[in-house]
């Protein structure tokens, strides 16, 4: 359990390692407060999705999975995608309303990341690497309690960065999007030092 | 075919690069850019899902409710990369299991809902399909070159035939494993759009902070 969290936060970094959600990470990362909000919606929406699609894998698409109805050679898994996303923007549309009724001081902080999460890859990734790894229930929500944290840690060190190379002196044709994708490599050989990493 | 729509199959290779300029899809671009072939067959994916998509999307935009669209053309699109998916598991097994999850994220590659709510929503099929094939083409134009580099210096081959010939088995080139990590693909590209807005100097950004020299500030 703890072993698949800290692999999700460091060495197997979604944003840094497997390029998802860069599309969201190059564009809101301007500033640490934005990217700060972003990382907390990503982690929210991340630790929920990951296991309720889990348990909509196990229980409904799985080969198998409607043997108690008398259909034991049905095999619905080809239908992931678009279950996942649904459960997705769906879980998006009630995390918001939520949040909008009980806790609105968050709402008018996170609001406008939410509907930006629902196409964020990182999210979809997410589910699919779970159900590519075989992960069960409980290993499924360290998974994807660690990859939302690996993500949000990565975006807020970037627009740091970011925020300090306003003020450098680059070549024009470095300048913004260029700089940016170099600063991500050499993030991305920073987080590969931790590949090898064990815990006692 | 008229000029115009010569010009809007061909302004997304270089001059409107989805990658480079639009800041679009790039999520699945880069892991599959280790070997030619999985880049190869990821493009063409890609290809096949954004042309189909953007037409389908295109073909039904006077009847969809603005506001219920995202819900339909995401489904749209998520049925499509099911087929291109299982057509892959057909016909292309071993490949389809290295590209792992990444045809799946075609779904929530942002070039193709991109194109979907900014082009085909507003224009009519034939239009719709050229920009889409055409978007398709320079994203795969960027994936081919990437893979290119990292392929050749990375095991010094291509398309899995070896070029180079390798230190291993008695040749001269010693493969960089560097190319193969994930890093280098960033770099990569970072060098790649240093490369075209040199050449393309309308794309460069603005400086927020430009450095004020005499001239600038208007003294002698």
């Amino acid at each position: 359990m703890t072993e698949i969290f800290i692999r999700a936060v460091f060495q197997e970094n979604l944003a840094l390692t497997f390029f998802l959600g860069i599309c969201t990470f190059l564009a809101v990362s301007k500033r640490v407060e934005t990217a700060f909000g972003l990382g907390l919606a990503m982690i929210v929406v991340q630790s929920v999705t990951v296991p309720i699609n889990n348990l909509i894998f196990q229980g409904l698409l799985i080969d198998g999975a409607w043997a108690w109805a008398g259909l034991p050679e049905v095999d619905l898994s080809f239908l992931k995608l678009i279950s996942f996303i649904g459960v997705i923007a769906a879980i998006v549309q009630i995390l918001e309303m939520t949040l909008d009724r009980f806790a609105p001081a968050l709402h008018r902080n996170l609001g406008v990341f939410l509907p930006l999460i629902t196409v964020n890859c990182a999210i979809l990734g997410g589910s699919l690497f779970m159900v590519e790894r075989r992960y069960t229930f409980p290993e499924s929500l360290a998974y994807g309690v660690g990859s939302g944290v690996g993500w949000a840690l990565a975006i807020v060190a970037f627009a740091a960065i970011r925020e300090r190379l306003r003020y450098a002196d680059l070549p024009e044709g470095l300048r913004g999007l260029g700089a940016a994708f170099i600063v991500t490599g050499l993030m991305s050989m920073g987080f590969s030092a931790f590949v090898g990493v064990a815990l006692p | 075919m008229k000029r115009s729509s010569l010009k809007q199959l061909t302004s997304p290779l270089i001059d409107n690069n989805p990658i480079t300029l639009q800041i679009l899809g790039i999520c699945s671009a880069l892991a599959v850019t280790t070997k030619l072939d999985t880049a190869l067959t990821m493009s063409l994916a890609l290809i096949a899902v954004l042309t189909t998509a953007s037409s389908a999307i295109s073909l039904i935009r006077r009847h969809l409710p603005s506001s219920i669209r995202l819900v339909i053309q995401i489904t749209i699109i998520a049925s499509l990369v099911i087929v291109a998916d299982q057509v892959l598991r057909a016909f292309a097994f071993e490949i389809s299991q290295r590209l792992s999850v990444f045809v799946g994220l075609i779904v929530t590659n942002c070039i193709v809902l991109g194109r979907a709510e900014t082009f085909a929503m507003r224009n009519p099929v034939w239009p719709s399909f050229l920009d889409g094939l055409g978007n398709g083409l320079g994203y795969g134009l960027i994936l081919m070159v990437i893979a290119t580099i990292r392929e050749l210096f990375g095991s010094g081959s291509l398309f899995g035939v070896n070029v180079l010939p390798l230190v291993s088995e008695g040749g001269w080139f010693q493969p960089l494993g560097f190319m193969l990590l994930a890093p280098s693909a960033f770099i990569l590209i970072g060098v790649l759009i240093w490369i075209i807005r040199t050449r393309r100097p309308a794309q460069v950004e603005e400086d927020e902070y430009p450095i004020l020299t005499r001239q600038s500030e208007g003294r002698p």
